[in-house]
């Protein structure tokens, strides 16, 4: 089995502050592996960590041990050179709409961006953009207008877009569609499984959202406090969990169904809290 | 705590040190001819020598530095090299002048200041024009401007207020009041423009935020609300605004007192540096030097104070 | 299933005009500018008068203004004002630039590097810049006037250093803020370099608030430069505002209206550029500005529909706890319009009853939950036929009557915990606040004492005394709920209260808001986009559109049978929690292929 990413005993803690200080720990010896063309969804709830292995993956953040490789070649710690040749192969979706894509920019500019500075002319770049846009069904006049004239769900296909422009191997989508509406929710999902067919790309889908989880998900890798707690295929993972964490994550998010909620809710409070808080 | 102040206290000897040093040796480089300005254009030579070693002005540089803080650690700041009177005393005869106006202004600029702010705060509309409207007046007529106009109106045409001059406040009271309240309000109307708009904006940020509408929700009354917890939460920057402001005004009073001949620390620096008096120039860096580093000792203490997650840790 | 393709984005027609158009658009920012223009013409222009500014002839002292030769006069010397006006203008304005100028630059560069660099050389650019803060700026030009030699440019250079910590602290914060924005990491995962990044992205974002500054710098400068000049500092060969000022006051018995020429054109020089700079700060601040960039969205979410479509109602309106008829919120635009939010929205709850307010993000269920509690912002137009709580009838336009239900009659719990919560007091003062009126400060106490026990928190003293900045996310929300139950409320308005929270959190919570609920036999008003939440808590369901109620109705109806298009598109939206993906990926092999089980 060739593995696209591969992650092993990865390790990352905080510089600390004042010697007396211990140093959170972040991430604690994580291991994932996803293959080419498929989704590895990762699960957890803040403080679990697993946007901080996100970010690891994408060198946004330096990892203290362990080590990524990616298409065979080691990426845990590269220089800012190297990591602008591997931008071609791994890119990345965040979570807020508002926020990842500059005001100040139109959004042809914002398309273009990653494509110029792999060194293609302007006039070639721009060319690019009426297709990307095509791809996440937007119009081609959008290309002249600025994000503040889109709705969030626009925004995040605006994104999406960004992150294909490269055709990259690898999206790190983090949180790509909790802070949508339901109805857009279920319209960028879907945009993200045709891509997928229709490219080939790789997913590391990172959500607290079971339920989305599930729906786009071929594995699934559970996280609590910094550990990876349970793998398997994403039907193991949601039917038939080992862990008690993950059982209890199960538990705890409500379903639309008020009878079968209760009887969610009994199951729960039978188990042990994981709640320190 | 207490490491707190010793590190600020060290700062601030550390940046005493630099600015008497910075200066000391940058007025050296200036070559001021000092003796001989002091004997006038006839003198000889030999006499310009004899006075050079006289004050001591022949020594290398360094050694000079040195000595003069031997001197000034021990309470001896040298005297004026044109007057012979002793730094320290004329320092300690003028201040109490410059303090006089700078704290009246100061005080005149928070009550104002306040008032407006939480006003135009919590009003809005009309108020808002009029607190824009001074702020930019202050900028577009400098204090010189001002003091000028004020001069001309009160003393001039209005035979109100004295032009010139300063009484003590031992002697009269009422004749102290007079001489510095021009000066002051001079000073004022620049500090009330930004300070004003400082509090007001600040203010105006507060009373959007979710926990003030929660606050409400609770029936908690409007002017607990304004007083009691965005005042509270708008202080820390209004504060800093507040002590830089003090500083600024002590380099400010030096218009004023030309404006006015009042006999103050300003006036007399600004005498001294164009002849050349170093003994004076220095004594009035250091002791601008050290007021600074009391007043930023003294905000920084209060800012922490103010915010709690400062005061806990 | 492909997507289907959405249809364009309803837009302004006209393009955003650029920030020079829109300046020129506002008076202010005209008359400033033209002022400013006309002023730099002059004084570029001004040699050609050619008259020598310091050309003082004894049969001119002190002549009036039209005398011949001497347009506005001569001064006590006999040098032609009008002419000494001129080169004034020129020296403002090189001061101006030379002042601005240095202390941008400095400022600037240095911001940047610390605010993008690592931490240890942003420490040490800090301290450097907060220590020549604390100069005492004037008496340290003055003291270093010597070594200008009386060059007003070298002084100028001096003071523009000086000045530099102001640019720097501001460019530093906002580089730093910018820096941690989405979109810079974006442009680091696309490989851009370090320059670009910042020449393009963060330059290009903070350049609002920094040409703002440098307005303020210049008119500074000027002031300064003035101010110095008065005092006697410089050459007597160079005239300045200052120098005029100066000696027109010592003139001020013989020939007052000599202080006027100087004075007003200086006033005319510094005001036209500091309302210039207002005028900026108005056009630069706004969309697109750094303000709008920095200003995060709330946790409310987004959509991507606009119109609503027809209403279905259930079955007799309810009486009781609630009732609420023909809502209306609007707002005023830009341009004059009103805009209605919440249209003829008309509500019941019973007493005891949990009520789901359901929508989407423009749907208007926070506005209407708002407006019960008389907590819209000022901004907003509110009324209705009728807002009934407890049987009372209330104006909506009475803020008296509104506060009086406030706390006692009606609570509301929060979304977002920390945010929520005052962070300069104590948790404990915060809460008894809410009680002062009608019991004793110790009664308050153990009232509170017992709340917080009530809803969860383990040591309720060690919280009475923290700050919010000490606990938790789930403890605050906890600690929010208690503040709200506190005066025994008949009706909680509730306002997504987990969405911000992790899931065993909310699940927790959820548990909590069920059981207070029946203890104290509130009813709720419960505002959620989460059908989960509802299923879990939700007697009676209203589900909102636009502005508008689509359809209400008890919770399995709604759920099993949804009558109206929008509910049912929203239910089905809902994640299946039978799906799983069952399509393998192209190339899987070995233990890495799905089951799928659909």
């Amino acid at each position: 089995m060739t593995s696209l990413l591969s992650v092993t005993d990865l390790r990352l803690s905080y510089p600390s502050r004042g010697f007396r200080a211990k140093r959170p720990e972040v991430l604690r010896s994580v291991s994932i592996d996803i293959a080419p063309g498929e989704t590895l969804g990762l699960v957890g709830e803040s403080g679990s960590g697993k946007t901080t292995l996100g970010r690891a993956i994408l060198g946004l953040a330096k990892p203290t041990g362990g080590t990524i490789v990616f298409n065979d070649q080691d990426i845990t710690h590269l220089s800012p050179r190297e990591r602008r040749a591997i931008a071609r192969d791994v890119q990345v979706v965040f979570q807020d709409p508002f926020t990842s894509l500059n005001p100040v920019l139109q959004i042809g500019d914002i398309l273009s961006e990653p494509i110029i500075a792999q060194g293609t002319s302007r006039s070639d770049a721009q060319k690019s953009v009426g297709d990307l846009l095509d791809q996440v069904n937007l119009p081609a006049n959008a290309a002249a207008r600025y994000p503040r004239e889109f709705s969030g769900g626009q925004r995040q296909r605006i994104a999406i877009a960004r992150a294909l422009a490269l055709r990259p191997k690898l999206i790190v989508c983090d949180e790509p569609v909790s802070a949508l509406d339901l109805t857009t929710q279920a319209r960028v999902l879907d945009l993200l499984i045709d891509i997928q067919r229709q490219t080939g790309v790789a997913y590391l889908f990172i959500t607290h959202d079971l339920s989305v989880v599930r729906h786009i998900s071929h594995n699934v890798a559970v996280m609590f406090k910094g550990e990876l707690v349970e793998t398997g295929t994403a039907a193991q993972i949601t039917e038939a969990p080992e862990h008690d964490y993950t059982k209890s994550l199960l538990l705890s998010a409500p379903i639309a169904d008020p009878d079968r909620q209760r009887e969610r809710r009994e199951q729960r409070r039978a188990m042990k809290s994981f709640v320190t808080a | 705590m207490i490491t707190f102040i010793l590190r600020r206290l060290i700062s601030g000897v550390v940046l005493i040190v630099v600015v008497t040093g910075v200066t000391f040796f940058l007025t050296h480089a200036a070559s001021i001819p000092v003796a001989h300005n002091l004997l006038g254009p006839t003198a000889s030579p030999a006499q310009v020598a004899h006075l050079n070693h006289q004050l001591g002005l022949d020594r290398p540089v360094v050694v000079q530095y040195f000595s003069w803080v031997a001197e000034a650690v021990r309470g001896n700041f040298g005297s004026s090299y044109f007057s012979s009177q002793p730094v320290g005393e004329a320092l300690a005869d003028r201040l109490p002048v410059t303090l006089s106006v700078v704290l009246v202004s100061l005080l005149i600029t928070l009550v104002i200041s306040v008032v407006l702010g939480v006003l135009a705060a919590s009003k809005r509309g009309p108020l808002d024009f009029v607190i824009q409207a001074i702020s930019t007046l202050s900028f577009v007529f400098p204090g010189i401007i001002i003091g000028i106009a004020l001069v001309f109106v009160f003393s001039i045409w209005l035979h109100l207020l004295p032009a010139v001059g300063y009484t003590k406040f031992q002697d009269s009271p009422a004749g102290w009041f007079g001489s510095i309240i021009l000066p002051a309000i001079v000073l004022a109307i620049g500090g009330i423009a930004s300070l004003s708009a400082q509090i007001r904006g600040s203010l105006i940020d507060e009373l959007s935020r979710d926990y003030v509408r929660t606050l409400r929700s609770r029936g908690i009354s409007e002017r607990s609300i304004l007083y009691k917890h965005a005042l509270r939460n708008a202080s820390g920057p209004a504060f800093t605004t507040f002590s830089l402001l003090f500083i600024s005004l002590f380099g400010a009073a030096l218009f004023v007192e030309k404006i006015f001949a009042l006999p103050g620390y300003g006036f007399y620096a600004f005498t001294a540096t164009v002849q050349g008096d170093l003994p004076v120039m220095l004594g009035v860096t250091l002791f601008s030097v050290i007021l600074v580093v009391i007043v930023n000792l003294i905000v920084d203490l209060i800012s922490g104070w103010l915010n709690p997650k400062a005061r806990i840790s | 299933m492909t997507t289907p393709p959405v249809p364009d984005v309803a837009v302004p027609t006209s393009k955003r005009q650029g920030a020079l158009r829109r300046l020129l658009r506002k008076p202010l920012g005209l008359v400033s500018l033209t002022v400013l223009v006309l002023l730099v013409l002059i004084a570029i222009l001004g040699p050609l008068y050619g008259h020598n500014p310091n050309f003082s002839t004894l049969k001119d002292i002190n002549v009036g203004p039209g005398s011949p030769g001497h347009a506005l006069g001569a001064d006590q010397f006999g040098r032609d004002i009008l002419a000494r006006l001129l080169a004034s203008l020129n020296v403002s304005l090189i001061s101006g630039a030379i002042g601005a100028g240095v202390s941008t630059i400095l400022g600037t560069v240095f911001g940047l590097i610390a605010g993008y660099t690592g931490k240890r050389t942003d420490a040490v650019t800090s301290w450097v810049f907060s220590l020549v803060m604390t100069f005492p700026a004037l008496v340290l030009v003055l003291v270093l006037y010597p070594i200008t030699g009386g060059s007003y440019q070298v002084m100028m250079v001096i003071f523009g250093v000086f000045l530099s910590p102001g640019t720097f602290r501001l460019v530093r914060n906002l580089v730093i803020v910018v820096r941690n924005e989405l979109y810079v990491d974006a442009a680091r995962v696309a490989g851009l370099s370090t320059f670009r990044i910042l020449s393009r992205h963060v330059l290009y974002v903070i350049r609002g608030p920094l040409i703002i500054s440098v307005a303020f710098l210049a008119s500074t400068a000027i002031g300064v430069q003035a101010g110095l000049a008065f005092l006697g500092l410089g050459s007597t060969l160079v005239p300045s505002f200052g120098a005029m000022t100066s000696d027109a006051f010592a003139n001020i018995y013989t020939a007052p209206v000599q202080l006027v020429w100087p004075s007003l054109t200086l006033a005319l020089l510094t005001g036209s550029i500091v309302l210039l700079g207002n005028a900026l700060r108005d056009v630069l601040m706004d969309v697109g500005g750094v303000a709008k960039a920095v200003k995060t969205k709330g946790r409310g979410h987004t959509s991507e529909r606009d119109t609503a479509t027809p209403h279905i109602e259930d079955d007799a309106p309810h009486g009781g706890l609630l009732a609420l008829r023909n809502l209306r919120v609007s707002y005023t635009q830009p341009d004059g319009s009103e805009r209605l939010v919440v249209r003829d929205v008309s509500l019941d709850v019973k007493i005891g009853e949990v009520v789901g307010l359901v929508g989407e993000s423009g749907s208007g269920k926070t506005q209407t939950a708002f407006s019960v509690l008389g907590l819209l912002p000022r901004e907003a137009h509110v009324e209705a036929d009728l807002l009934s709580v407890g049987g009372d009838a209330i104006s909506l336009s009475d803020p008296a009557a509104m506060r009086g239900i406030r706390g006692g009659v009606v609570a509301y719990i929060p979304q977002e915990p920390m945010s929520n919560l005052d962070p300069s007091f104590t948790i404990g003062s915060q809460l008894v606040e809410g009680l002062s009126a009608g019991m004793s400060k110790r009664e308050a106490k153990a009232t509170i004492l017992a709340l917080l026990a009530r809803v969860g928190i383990g040591d309720p003293v060690r919280t009475f005394k923290s700050y919010p900045h000490q606990i938790s996310g789930g403890m605050a929300q906890r600690v929010l709920i208690a503040g709200a139950v506190a005066g025994r409320p008949k009706l909680l308005i509730a306002d997504e209260p987990t969405t911000a929270l992790d899931v065993t959190i909310q699940a927790e919570i959820l548990d909590l808001l069920r059981d207070l609920q029946s203890e104290l036999g509130m009813g709720v008003l419960l505002v959620t986009h989460n059908f989960g939440v509802v299923a879990d808590l939700c007697d009676r369901v209203i589900v909102m559109q636009a502005g508008e109620i689509v359809e209400t109705g008890d919770v399995r109806s709604v759920f099993t049978s949804p009558k109206h298009s929008y509910t049912r598109e929203l239910v089905g939206a809902i994640l299946d929690e039978n799906t799983v993906r069952s399509d393998p990926p192209p190339r899987a092999a070995g233990a890495l292929t799905s089951e799928g089980t659909k």
